[in-house]
Formats: structure tokens, C-alpha cells, sequence
């Protein structure tokens, strides 16, 4: 059995041919920031995967609320939900490192606690979370109900993150050596490779999430099958024992 | 709104019979802070420091608490039978989360005793309102969440890991809320009592909304097989 038809063949061509322009744009077209030098070229890579990031988790809570709500195709659904969570979360992992290389560079320190960040952070860790819970039910149609609630907490959980961190930085007063104003100008090759830096990671992520989804779909068929070979295969073996007997 | 009392009256008889909260989450959540005690090994930064340290005892504690509250559901599948016996499965959830209300509140009650005397934390005239109303919103707002995750990891192999996991991020805006707005009421140079009580203001927020997520919530999640 494959995982892979026509279509996410183009797709998949497609995403390397952008991925590939993206990549010598980035590194040999593009010009260098007046004030950031050859670091600004991080951007090509840090901007597109925080985009991804967000839009897998979007989608996760999406297909787990339909997955929730409707009474068919709903184990279907789940499956785009958790596979859309992986692939979100290595992408968060690579928006993370990006951006703490990245600012390492420009702000001379890895990590600062600027809202948007530790939001980020705390996202992360909340997927990693739901993924830990998926690992744990064996039973498919209960872990798409147990799934998808935690993913709809999530949805609950991120504003209030996000505001309580944003309250939090405003009332502490502390002087920031660094100025986190980290906007680069953009002129229009800079910004064209950024736009087809998105392009590509968005098709690389729905190549992912459609091949991991119909993995996820084959391993539940498999257990299914499993199961029933491996009771006809006992079956087969106490009927035979008992004749010895 | 009888069955939610009478939940958490049963929930309050099993922990006075069995003593945890007293021979176990008391003694550990005061040894947690007294070992942020050595660890930080200097006084100014703990009297600084003590609301949140306080309040992650706090949040380490209730993650014990919770585990014991669904062990007690899970064995001999009396969870099912708990639901069967409700009109609704959210008067479980608030059921629970009262009882869990009441033993957290106490605890919280010893911790800052503990700082006030360990860590040479004072409460004085203008900070005790703000102080007991963080205290009492924060606590709803625990017990909430600690009720919603403690049925989503019932009955799963490995849950003691997968609590502290799946709650701790989602407690996040509650540590930062309690601990700022504890911080406004014992006194400190960095925050004031009137952003202590907008402190207060999500810590409210926070508890109605997950109060109402726990109560549609734990019906899907309560039932073991459909």
C-alpha cells in the first residue's frame, strides 16, 4: 500500500521546485539588511514555519471540533487532527530554534519574554501534550473523543495565555537591553522570496498532513485486520490442540 | 445541586478517612518550599520571590490531589455508576471540583502561613481583602482545571506523567496571575495593589471559563465506551 496518488506527487514537485527558489533567493538574490547584515536571511526560514505552526493548529482545532460535532467520518477527521498536531509541532520546534538563533544575532540573547514568544512557547508545549495523549488510547473512536476535547481546551487555553503574558510583560517595567523592534524593511524581491517561502512551506505542510493522515488511517485498518487474523489464528490453534488432546 | 454537594461531601469523607491531603500533599508542598529555600539560598530573593513560589507549590500539590480524587473514581469503575446515579454528568465535574476547592483552599491557607514564616512574607491592613480574594479565585480556577484534566487522564496506563503535562500549560496564566496579584498583597515594590486587583479580574475570568469548559466537557470525557 502507498500513501502517495497523482496529486500529492504535483503537489509534492511543486513544493520542491518552490522550496528550491526559495533557497537560492534567500541565500545569493536577496540583499543583506542595512542594520542586520546576512542574518536578516533567517526571516526566509523563521517567518514561514511560524506561519505553518499556527495554521496546523488552526487546523487541528477545526478538525476537531468537526470531528466532535458530526456523527460520520468523524474518526476521519481525527486523524487530519492529530496529524496536523505533528506536523505542527516540528514546525513550532523549528520556528523556536530559528527564532533563538535569530535573535541571538540581532538582540545578542536567545530568549527574551516578549508576549509573543512565551505565547509561542506555552503553545508548544501544550501540543506536545495532546500528541502524549494520543500515544496513550488504543482504541481509535476514544481517542478522537478524548482528542478533540483537549484540543478545543487548547483553543480555551492560548488567548488567556496570551493576554495574561502580555499583562504580565506590561507591568513589569523592566529596562529591556535590547530593542525587540526586530522589523526588517522589506524591499519587493525580499518580499516575493518571504511570500514564496510561505507558499512552499504551506504546500510541504498539507503534503505532510494528507501522507500522515492516510498512514494513520492504514495503521488503524492494520490493527483492526490484526486483531481479527491474530483470533483466527488462536482459534485455529485451540482447535487443533484440543484434537491432539 | 444537592447531587453536587452530596459529591463533594463524599469526596470530603473519603480524604478524612484516608488523610492524604494531611500525611501527604501538606508535608510534601511544605518540603517543596523548603527546598526553594536551599536552592535559592539567599533571603531577599525569597521574600521576593515567595508569592510565586508559593503558588507553584500550589500547582505541584494539586496535580497530587488530583490523581487521588479520580484513583478513588477509576477503581471499580464507580465513575460510571457515579454518572448514572446524576440527573446531569456536570454536577460530577463541580461535585469535584468543590471538594477539590476546599482541600486546595487549605492548603493554600498553610502555604502562606508557611511564607509568612519561613520566608518573612508579612500581610498587613490593606492587602488581606485582595489577598483572600486571590486566594479563593485562584483556588476555583485550580480546582476547575485540575477536575477537567484529572477525568481526561482517569483510567489512562501513565497518567502520573501525563497530568502534570497536559495541565501545568494550561495552569500557566493562572501561576502568573495568582503569584503577581499575591505578590501586590504582601507588599512589594514592583506591583501595586491596584494591578493586583486586575490580576484579580483574570483569575475571575479565567475560572468562569474553564469552570463552564469543565461542565460541558466532562460529559464526553467521563464516558469510558460508547
Amino acid at each position: 500500500m502507498k500513501t502517495g496518488t497523482t496529486t500529492t506527487r504535483v503537489l509534492g514537485i511543486f513544493a520542491l521546485m518552490i522550496t528550491a527558489w526559495v533557497v537560492v533567493s534567500a541565500f545569493f538574490l536577496t540583499p543583506a539588511d542595512v542594520v542586520q547584515g546576512d542574518s536578516v536571511r533567517i526571516m526566509y526560514a523563521h517567518v514561514p514555519t511560524a506561519w505553518i505552526a499556527y495554521l496546523a493548529f488552526v487546523t487541528t482545532a477545526v478538525a476537531s471540533g468537526l470531528s466532535l460535532a458530526r456523527k460520520h467520518r468523524t474518526l476521519g477527521f481525527d486523524r487530519v487532527a492529530g496529524a496536523s498536531a505533528e506536523v505542527g509541532v516540528l514546525f513550532m520546534a523549528m520556528t523556536l530554534i530559528t527564532g533563538s538563533l535569530w535573535g541571538r544575532l540581532t538582540w545578542g540573547t536567545f530568549w527574551q519574554w516578549d508576549p509573543r514568544l512565551t505565547t509561542t512557547l506555552f503553545l508548544f508545549v501544550t501540543y506536545v501534550g495532546y500528541l502524549a495523549i494520543r500515544r496513550v488510547d488504543v482504541d481509535p473512536v476514544r481517542r478522537a473523543r478524548r482528542s478533540s476535547v483537549i484540543a478545543l481546551l487548547a483553543v480555551l487555553e492560548i488567548p488567556l495565555v496570551h493576554f495574561s503574558v502580555v499583562l504580565w510583560r506590561s507591568l513589569h517595567q523592566e529596562a529591556s537591553v535590547l530593542n525587540t523592534d526586530g522589523d526588517v524593511r522589506l524591499d519587493d524581491l525580499m518580499l516575493f522570496t518571504l511570500f514564496s517561502g510561505v507558499v512552499a512551506f504551506t504546500l510541504i505542510f498539507v503534503w505532510l498532513v494528507v501522507h500522515r493522515q492516510r498512514l494513520a488511517a492504514m495503521s488503524d485498518v492494520e490493527r483492526l485486520v490484526g486483531l481479527d487474523a491474530a483470533i483466527t489464528a488462536r482459534r485455529a490453534e485451540s482447535t487443533v490442540g484440543g484434537g491432539g488432546r | 445541586m444537592n447531587a453536587i454537594l452530596a459529591i463533594a461531601r463524599k469526596d470530603l469523607r473519603i480524604e478524612w478517612r484516608t488523610r492524604t491531603l494531611l500525611a501527604r500533599v501538606v508535608p510534601f508542598a511544605l518540603l517543596v518550599l523548603v527546598l526553594f529555600a536551599v536552592a535559592l539560598d539567599s533571603e531577599p530573593l525569597l521574600l521576593r520571590a515567595a508569592a510565586g513560589l508559593v503558588w507553584l507549590a500550589m500547582l505541584f500539590a494539586a496535580m497530587l490531589l488530583v490523581q487521588r480524587s479520580f484513583d478513588v473514581e477509576t477503581a471499580d469503575h464507580a465513575l460510571d455508576s457515579l454518572l448514572s446515579f446524576v440527573s446531569s454528568p456536570s454536577k460530577v465535574f463541580f461535585g469535584k471540583a468543590l471538594s477539590m476547592f476546599v482541600q486546595l483552599f487549605a492548603l493554600a491557607v498553610v502555604l502562606l502561613g508557611a511564607a509568612v514564616v519561613l520566608y518573612g512574607a508579612r500581610v498587613d491592613g490593606d492587602g488581606v481583602v485582595l489577598l483572600v480574594t486571590v486566594l479563593i479565585t485562584a483556588t476555583i480556577g485550580l480546582s476547575v482545571v485540575g477536575t477537567l484534566y484529572g477525568v481526561v487522564v482517569a483510567n489512562m496506563s501513565g497518567r502520573d506523567s501525563l497530568l502534570p503535562l497536559l495541565a501545568l500549560p494550561v495552569l500557566a496564566p493562572l501561576l502568573i496571575g495568582a503569584a503577581r496579584a499575591t505578590e501586590a498583597a504582601l507588599g512589594s515594590d514592583t506591583i501595586d495593589l491596584a494591578n493586583g486587583w486586575a490580576w484579580v479580574a483574570l483569575l475571575v475570568t479565567y475560572a468562569v471559563v474553564f469552570g463552564s469548559a469543565g461542565a460541558v466537557a466532562f460529559a464526553p470525557l467521563a464516558q469510558s465506551d460508547s
